[in-house]
């Protein structure tokens, strides 16, 4: 498991009902690609989070596939319909299995 | 070295070999869009990939797409080792069918965007990024 793997996730806390809202998330994480070498020579073997997925409600709002080619600290930022009170629920999905969640409760204003 | 003819056979498969390698990097990119699009023709209209022209650092490069209407979108770089990005899957509940992230990019190159609409079209759209430090930690 990588090392000091922490989600932020920036989401409002009040929404009207069916209000767009803008949602940013970042996860403190190396990324490795599995194309960089170390002082040795040798490659430095490929750990990255390899899907991130955002659901309200046990309904999709995005569903990422991501590649080596994502940056440190892989950051996204979109947009969601917020129906009814509830909750937002970001997963990230890494290489050696680990699974990082938060959860995130909007209220209708 | 004395230029006999077997040296330069050498060097003419050598050259070969040197320039075979990237032609092959972006095969694989048109062969990743051609499973993404099941080889159908891409449209020009409708997908918009939002790049910076010049990245100073090729480790982050920010960029946004926006595809009205899509609900899977493909994103390639062309010159890196492996032209695989991202694909963005937009389900009901999103807003808009629009999302920024930081990619890495080798080097000055092309980055792709290819949507699948809901009707089953797709759209295409490219942006030319000019790195100064490339982004493969070599």
């Amino acid at each position: 498991m990588a090392e000091n793997v922490r989600p932020r996730v920036k989401a409002p806390r009040k929404a009207s009902a069916g209000e767009e809202v803008t949602i940013k998330t970042l996860i403190s994480h190396p990324m490795e690609s599995g194309q960089r070498k170390d002082a040795d020579g040798n490659t430095i073997p490929r750990s990255i989070i390899h899907r991130f997925t955002c659901e309200f409600n046990g309904e999709m709002v995005v569903d990422v596939a991501m590649e080596p080619a994502i940056s440190t600290n892989p950051y996204f930022e979109f947009e969601a319909v917020v129906p009814e009170a509830g909750d937002f629920k970001f997963t990230w999905y890494d290489d050696d299995g680990s699974v990082y969640e938060e959860t995130s409760s909007v209220a209708l204003a | 070295m004395t230029l006999t003819r077997r040296n330069v056979m050498v060097m003419g498969a050598g050259a070969f070999v040197a320039f075979g390698l990237p032609m092959s990097a972006s095969a694989a990119a048109e062969d990743a869009i051609a499973e993404f699009t099941g080889g159908a023709d891409m449209g020009s209209e409708g997908v918009t990939l939002t790049a910076p022209e010049i990245a100073e650092n090729g480790n982050t490069v920010p960029i946004e797409i926006d595809a009205p209407g899509a609900e899977a979108v493909m994103i390639l770089a062309m010159g890196n080792p492996t032209p695989g990005v991202a694909e963005f899957k937009f389900g009901p509940l999103a807003a808009s069918q629009s999302a920024s992230t930081r990619i890495r990019l080798a080097g000055t190159q092309d980055v792709v965007a290819v949507a699948r609409m809901k009707d089953g079209s797709f759209a295409k759209a490219s942006s030319n990024v000019k790195v100064t430090i490339g982004g493969c930690g070599g």
